[in-house]
């Protein structure tokens, strides 16, 4: 183990939970067998869903792209195996809302054939062009492999102003139960610490720190051994005190340097830019290998299954797949978690399948997860408070978000609400406050949305009326030219007096000084953003 | 498969409310066993009546309210508020005021405002002022400490007491009730006595009074037990007992002859049990970690200055009102710093 002596800093609450890693660690990695279906959701990423370039019926080889996503926040799919396309339509994904969205559904012709659809390998990957790296992230789809799913790509590319003077690694793995980061350090430490070496091309920072909670000491050992010493280069391993959510990423850039993430800013405001060891690795072998994100390392792992284990994962593989791997469900399975039990969702069927951000799954015993007791009114005891690693007042916001005072709770910083769970954890009234926070946002944001929608309704009203007072407006002043001209012409005719050539010249510049101010008013309308077909009379 | 969904966190919570309010239950039994040893049985007998009738009003105000009777009587928090009040009264307070006082609050304090969480003030607090304002004389019937009283009651004489008022034949009322120290003073000092001379009458101890000290100290081994199992936080015994030892020493340094030593402060009356016990009641303090301080320390600040210059010779119960009433105000501007937000609330 390291006696690191790093400075480390603390941050406000977090909780000691018991972590049930020691279940899934006994067992080493296997490789779960390719299942016959494999179900790609289109979009398993923060951002706009990927667009498929399949058809129902094609053939594709393993590796080869069948979704890409050409918007800056976004990543690719590529097929984790060799087979045909059985369906490009909607299917059961792991989300909260239980919901189907548009998926690619693969059936396995077995050969797990990459045909030429691996990406050229890159030789010399440690001269590697950073703009290269972007380039081949962003084309092998990878995402931010804890669990949040961020475009990678984006996260190595950060803006001119923006001074990169620290890479944080985050190995801390705080939730209970998951241990495929664990699992992970202590087999491929050389692939973390060459994607490291990688990344740190990209973003040429001073110094590169690499977080462990100090609950996984074989990983600190392995990674410590695959970097050549405890500290190298600027870089260090960090042991660092296993207190949940030291994973967070605004938790662990403040635990490691000591710099707090403004509330509505990036780590990248700060200096520092965060990625994870699972990234890394997938990194590693995107450059290395060639191989784009098609698989990833997944803990199935609870009470609720006889033989909690870690496994490598054809994306894409349905959860029920995993469970059976893992020994089956014990007679007395309660629940289902996709995540980990603090801020990981409960899944409403096992049909779903793995995705590029599924770390963990697990099945729960109701004793594991239940709440003891029946919902109690909150004493204001402030535990909560004490708990909460964003600061707030956990107890307020309940109040607020019950009573539908949106504004109130948005003045005492809803949305620095990070939903780690901690409150509720230590609520001994047992209140489910994330829930309440989580229908408070919601609320909010429907809020907003139906604000939009109502003022972008307003405008277009607005801007019709105007339109329609213009044309009538242009239509009085046409008809009173022509009469003015109509007069005028008898007049002339009457008395011959004018030259006809003369008449005919002043009628032109009148008419051009009509359309002038016609094509003023259409000009000050133009750049308004709802536009309407334009008038026939121009 | 499939399953129930519910939403996260999925594991089940550390702590209840019960295990909570037992848990201050719990440490109040060496401060109560300390009181009874020097105040009689009264002090158990009040206890017991009060609890009863807490946990009697609690149910009927749950029936009436049309809630269950399961979870909340069993929540423990009658039995606290019940225990509490008659830690405040005399030892041989008569029955129908312990009814009357608790009472009140149970059905006034607690259950009007809405029961468990929503009363905005201590309802063992409020109970005990209204008995102490409609009853003065009874609220006096303090006894002389066991150990230099010349009778102790024994267990039927402090029920009949208790219950039909009567006491053993060729005993009065005068005979065997005392004032207690913090009267002393505050008579003492109102007739220009100087402390060192009324405090070389024997109910004066070594710190707060024969017997109170005692009690005091019992009462701060439950509450130190309680902080260090993390029940109640520092914030407001350290607050209370910290403002009331500065300013009592403030004034003692300027005057020790009309003012009492911190000591003797912080030692008499309800000082302590106020502080870890009583101030600490969650649902009516403070609930911010800087609202705690100036809660704790504005009780601490007027328990001085009412026992000082106060009509009452003790004010922990009045302090500790008085604070309930400003906790919206305290909270509203004790906002703890939103992590990566300055102190203004902006981006940090």
């Amino acid at each position: 183990m390291t006696a690191s002596s790093h400075k480390l800093w603390r941050f406000h609450g977090g909780v000691k939970l018991p972590d049930h890693k020691a279940e899934s660690t006994t067992e080493p990695v296997a490789a779960a067998p390719l299942p016959q279906r494999l179900i790609l959701p289109l979009r398993q990423h923060i951002g706009e869903a990927a667009v498929p370039v399949v058809k129902r019926g094609e053939h594709v080889k393993k590796g080869q792209l069948i979704a890409r996503s050409d918007t800056y926040v976004g990543a690719h799919l590529h097929a984790p195996t060799s087979g045909r396309i059985a369906l490009v339509g909607d299917q059961p994904v792991p989300h909260p809302s239980g919901l189907s969205a548009p998926c690619i559904v693969i059936e396995a012709d077995g050969e797990d054939d990459w045909g030429d659809s691996r990406m050229p390998p890159i030789e010399d990957y440690r001269n590697i062009d950073p703009v290269k790296l972007r380039n081949r992230v962003r084309d092998a789809g990878i995402v931010g492999l804890g669990g949040a799913a961020f475009p990678s790509a984006v996260k190595l590319n950060p803006r001119p102003h923006q001074k990169i003077d620290t890479l944080v690694i985050n190995g801390a793995e705080c939730e209970p139960y998951i241990t495929c980061d664990d699992m992970l350090m202590r087999t491929q430490a050389e692939a973390v610490i060459a994607g490291m070496h990688l990344v740190r091309r990209a973003l040429k920072p001073e110094r590169c720190l690499i977080g462990i909670e100090d609950n996984k000491p074989e990983a600190i050992r392995a990674m410590t051994e695959a970097l050549g010493g405890e500290e190298r280069d600027n870089i260090r391993i960090v042991a660092i005190p296993s207190i949940y959510p030291t994973g967070g990423e605004r938790q662990l850039v403040r635990v490691l340097t000591g710099r707090e993430v403004p509330s509505e800013g990036l780590p990248a405001d700060v200096g520092v830019v965060c990625h994870n060891v699972g990234t890394l690795a997938a990194i590693y072998r995107a450059v290395v290998l060639g191989e784009p994100l098609i698989s990833r390392l997944v803990t199935v792992t609870g009470s609720g299954v006889s033989r909690p284990r870690n496994l490598q994962v054809y994306l894409g593989t349905p959860v029920a797949d995993l469970i059976a791997l893992a020994g089956g469900y014990t007679d007395d399975v309660e629940r289902l978690i996709m995540g980990g039990p603090m801020m990981g969702f409960a899944l409403a069927s096992d049909a779903v399948p793995i995705i590029k951000g599924g770390n963990c799954i697990i099945a729960a015993r109701a004793a594991d997860v239940e709440r003891p007791g029946p919902v109690m009114p909150c004493i204001r005891c402030g535990e909560c408070v004490k708990a909460c690693p964003a600061g707030l007042l956990p107890q307020q916001l309940y109040w607020f978000s019950r009573a539908r005072d949106f504004d109130k709770a948005q003045e005492y910083s809803l949305f620095d609400c990070i939903e780690c769970g901690c409150c509720a954890h230590v609520c001994p009234s047992n209140i489910p406050l994330v829930q309440y926070y989580r229908f408070a946002k919601n609320e909010i944001w429907s809020q907003e949305r139906e604000r939009r929608q109502a003022e972008a309704a307003k405008q277009r009203h607005e801007l019709r009326r105007e339109r329609l007072e213009r044309e009538e407006r242009e239509k009085a002043e046409r008809m009173k030219r022509k009469q003015a001209a109509a007069a005028q012409q008898t007049a002339t005719a009457a008395d011959g007096g004018e030259d006809p050539k003369q008449a005919v010249i002043r009628a032109a510049l009148a008419r051009a000084q009509a359309r002038k101010a016609g094509q003023a008013t259409q000009d000050t309308t133009a750049a308004a953003p709802v536009s309407e077909n334009d008038d026939e009379n121009r | 498969m499939r399953f129930k969904t519910f939403s996260s966190p999925h594991m089940a919570p550390a702590r209840s409310v019960n295990r909570v309010m037992g848990q201050v239950l719990l440490a109040l039994i060496p401060g109560t066993a300390a009181m009874t040893w020097y105040f009689g049985w009264g002090v158990l007998i009040n206890v017991s009546l009060a609890v009863t009738v807490a946990l009697a009003c609690e149910a009927l105000m749950l029936l009436m309210r049309g809630r269950t009777l399961t979870p909340h009587i069993t929540d423990l928090s009658a039995v606290l508020a019940g225990w509490l009040f008659a830690l405040a009264v005399p030892p041989l307070t008569p029955w129908w005021v312990t009814l009357v006082g608790v009472g009140f609050a149970m059905v006034m304090a607690k259950h009007l405002y809405g029961g468990l969480g929503y009363n905005p003030f201590n309802p063992a607090m409020v109970g005990y002022v209204v008995v102490l304002i409609s009853f003065p004389r009874e609220m006096t019937l303090w006894l002389s400490p066991s150990v230099i009283a010349e009778l102790n009651l024994s267990l039927p004489q402090t029920f009949t007491a208790i219950f039909a008022g009567t006491l053993p034949d060729g005993l009065t009322w005068d005979t065997i009730t005392a004032a207690t120290p913090l009267d002393r003073i505050q008579t003492g000092v109102g007739q220009a006595h100087p402390i060192s001379e009324i405090q070389a009458s024997p109910f004066f101890g070594y710190l707060g009074g024969v017997g109170w000290e005692w009690i005091g100290l019992w009462f701060l081994v439950g509450g130190l037990w309680l902080l260090k199992r993390g029940v109640i936080g520092w914030q407001i015994p350290a607050a209370m007992l910290g403002t009331l030892t500065l300013l009592s020493g403030l004034f003692w340094l300027i005057n020790p002859e009309t003012y009492a030593s911190p000591l003797f402060h912080v030692f008499s009356g309800a000082a302590i049990l106020g502080a870890f016990f009583i101030a600490t009641d969650p649902v009516s303090a403070s609930t911010t970690p800087r609202g705690r301080l100036i809660f704790g320390a504005g009780v601490g600040a007027l328990v001085f200055v009412i026992r000082t210059w106060g009509s009452y010779a003790e004010g922990v119960a009045f302090a500790v009102l008085l604070m309930n009433m400003m906790v919206p105000l305290i909270d509203h501007y004790t906002q703890p710093r939103v992590f990566g937000k300055t102190t203004a609330g902006k981006e940090g």
